[in-house]
């Protein structure tokens, strides 16, 4: 058994810019990717997710480094010798073939028998719930149909990866929601890699086994979702899944081998928190702080990290009651109090213009490098 | 609002314009009536007058009696008509033939060129269309005559000894046409295979398929409404063309569209001409319906 079933080694691809120089969509990207792992490449357009699947897929080579498959370095093999197959965001299906042909094409091109093909096909239109609309045409199907169709298409190959290029961002949301648990479902059935693109955070959640989160061409973290949501390693990673507040400082004193004082100069105070990464200090650092992890309370529970906060805004959604609070010097940042308690009473609710203390516990509280 | 409820009720239409707030259908016959008196004008009065003619008499000075006279079509069952139309059939459909396998690559190659690029290179086809479609002939016969540049070339580069009797041949009509026409193939071409995603020449890829065969399964088919279109838009003026075998056909090569200019012009028989038109439309109608039927209509005539 081979180690890997993608790597992508130190990989760099760059594309002559239209108007003069290079653009580099991928930049010194490295990547592991397990045998039967849900691996999503989550950054927002143009951070070079697609480019790296293209690169996978054999539809653009790198310009330096490799690209892995199986252990097996694919240097300039073209997609249709590589093990790979994609899904594509627009679905891509020929618009002059029955269902039944589309998802027959790749097979007749591995000259598979007659038999089997019909076999597979038929097997694999059921797999995707679509048994019994084989005779249709593309365009006589919704987008959500298209898209099975799509996926049925890619995985009869029985390939050793899946590429899938934003294969939910067509449909609407009850849809998507939907796909995207039957997808996870499917990966889980078949077994075989997938990797995903998507610049949906929550939906890379959801579905990914790992995440990595890219920026500017560059892979910034790797890493569970829990991982890449509870310990982001860089502002980016942070900024970029689910909400937080960010607070400028610089380290004043390493406390302990995990903590580190902060203080921050718009606060004019010293905030504890964890430290991510090498500091140094006097080194230039930004804290985050989810939302949900920091508490209003009636007084100041903790030694350190407890604030006067003024609440300037309220919002009830329900679930949550989100509040923004002023913490001095025009500070704002952003609470959200889950309401574990059912009642009417208004004051569990917080007001404008109330004043509380926010605690922002030190282990909630991660010391970023600030770039 | 009292007012204005007021003013609502006091607006009556008239009889006239009331019917045709309440009657769709009066209302869609007023608005297609432009496209119909257009239509009247210029294509079905014509239409009328030429087959009325059909059925008259040639008078003894090559004027028009309006005497009935049936046997204007009975001539035409001759097999001299029928070869000359068999041989423009043959002619035009050769020349459709000719210019999807000369107009595709070039229709390709244009589609698959840079985005900027495309526009030019439209404009390029339609250049020559500039210049006077006669002087583009003569051009073409001073290549093709025995003296000519392409002989001239032939001889001095060695390739052959005797030059090339090209002009006045039906392979130089054929020339003179397909070079005429290539931009009514080319332009429905393009249309079509501009319109094929990328992402599905690459799914196909994708998918084990070798370059030519993603050609074969998937441009080639998904071309096929701009051929058809490309062909109908050749092989109609192609039927009816006369200037061309008149100029490099010589006296050897006779289309309808000659008989026919011959009728009017030389022979001053109009009624037979007439005759021999209302023919060569019914003839090119069955072949266009046949072909549409056939293959479906080309979607590119239908935008």
């Amino acid at each position: 058994m081979n180690q890997f079933a993608v790597e992508l080694r130190d990989v760099v691809k760059r594309f002559p810019n239209p108007g003069g120089g290079e653009v580099v969509a991928v930049d010194h990207v490295t990547l592991q990717i397990q045998h039967g792992e849900f691996f999503s490449l989550l950054g927002p357009s143009g951070c070079g997710k697609t480019t790296s699947l293209r690169l996978i897929a054999g539809f653009e080579w790198p310009t330096e480094g490799e690209v892995y498959i199986q252990d097996q370095a694919m240097g300039r093999i073209p997609p249709y010798l590589r093990p790979a197959n994609t899904v594509f965001q627009s679905y891509a299906l020929f618009q002059h073939m029955t269902v039944e042909q589309n998802v027959a094409f790749g097979l007749e091109m591995e000259h598979v028998p007659k038999a089997e093909i019909d076999h597979r096909v038929g097997e694999a239109l059921e797999m995707v719930q679509l048994g019994g609309l084989g005779k249709r045409m593309p365009r006589q199907l919704s987008g959500g149909q298209q898209q099975r169709v799509a996926l049925a298409r890619a995985l009869v190959k029985r390939p050793a990866v899946l590429l899938l290029d934003e294969p939910l961002g067509a449909l609407d949301l009850k849809l998507r929601k939907e796909m995207q648990l039957e997808l996870k479902a499917l990966q889980e059935h078949v077994g075989i890699t997938f990797i995903y693109v998507t610049h949906d955070q929550e939906e890379a959640l959801t579905m990914s086994d790992r995440i990595a989160v890219m920026s500017k061409g560059k892979a910034l973290q790797i890493g569970t979702p829990v991982e890449i949501y509870e310990r982001p390693n860089c502002r980016f990673a942070a900024d970029f899944i689910g909400e937080t507040n960010f607070l400028f400082g610089r380290v004043v004193s390493m406390k302990g081998d995990k903590e580190a004082t902060v203080f921050v100069e718009k606060l004019a105070q010293e905030v504890v928190g964890l430290r991510q990464g090498e500091l140094s200090q006097g080194q230039e650092v930004v804290l985050s702080i989810r939302p949900e992890k920091i508490r209003l309370a009636d007084k100041a529970a903790l030694q350190v990290n407890c604030f006067k906060a003024n609440v300037v805004t309220m919002a009830y959604i329900g679930s949550d009651t989100r509040v923004i609070a002023d913490l001095g010097n025009g500070l704002r940042i952003k609470i959200w109090e889950q309401n574990k308690i059912s009642t009417l009473e208004p004051s569990a609710y917080y007001s404008e213009g109330e004043e509380r203390w926010a605690i922002l516990f030190p282990e909630n509280t991660l010391i970023l490098p600030r770039e | 609002m009292q007012k204005q409820a007021d003013q609502q009720i006091a607006y009556r239409p008239r009889p006239f314009f009331r019917r045709f707030q309440e009657d769709p259908t009066s209302q869609g016959l007023a608005l297609i009536s432009p496209t119909f008196i257009y239509l009247f004008i210029f294509m079905i009065l014509p239409m009328v007058l030429v087959v009325i003619l059909s059925i008259l008499t040639r008078g003894p000075y090559g004027n028009v009696v309006y005497r009935l006279n049936w046997q204007n079509y009975s001539r035409l069952i001759d097999t001299l008509y029928l070869r000359i139309l068999w041989f423009s059939l043959w002619t035009a459909a050769l020349t459709s033939l000719f210019s999807i396998l000369i107009g595709y690559p070039l229709a390709y190659y244009i589609a698959r060129a840079p985005r900027k690029q495309r526009s030019l290179l439209l404009f390029l086809i339609l250049i020559p269309f500039w210049t006077n479609f006669i002087i583009r002939i003569y051009a073409w016969i001073m290549i093709l005559r025995t003296e000519g540049l392409l002989n001239t070339m032939l001889i001095n580069l060695g390739i052959i000894k005797v030059p090339l009797d090209i002009l006045y041949t039906p392979t130089a009509v054929l020339i003179g046409m397909v070079y005429e026409f290539l931009p009514f193939m080319v332009l429905p071409l393009y249309t079509s295979l501009e319109k094929i995603e990328n992402a599905q020449l690459e799914a196909a890829a994708d998918l084990g398929a070798r370059p030519w065969q993603v050609f074969m399964r998937v441009t080639l088919p998904l071309s096929v409404p701009g051929m058809i279109a490309g062909s109908i838009l050749v092989f109609i003026p192609a039927m009816g063309m006369f200037v061309v075998p008149d100029l490099m056909g010589g006296a050897k090569t006779l289309l309808v569209g000659n008989l026919i200019r011959n009728q009017f012009l030389t022979a001053r028989d109009w009624p037979f001409g007439a005759a021999a038109s209302m023919l060569l439309l019914m003839l090119t109608l069955a072949v266009t319906l046949f072909y549409t039927r056939k293959a479906g209509f080309g979607e590119e005539l239908l935008v």
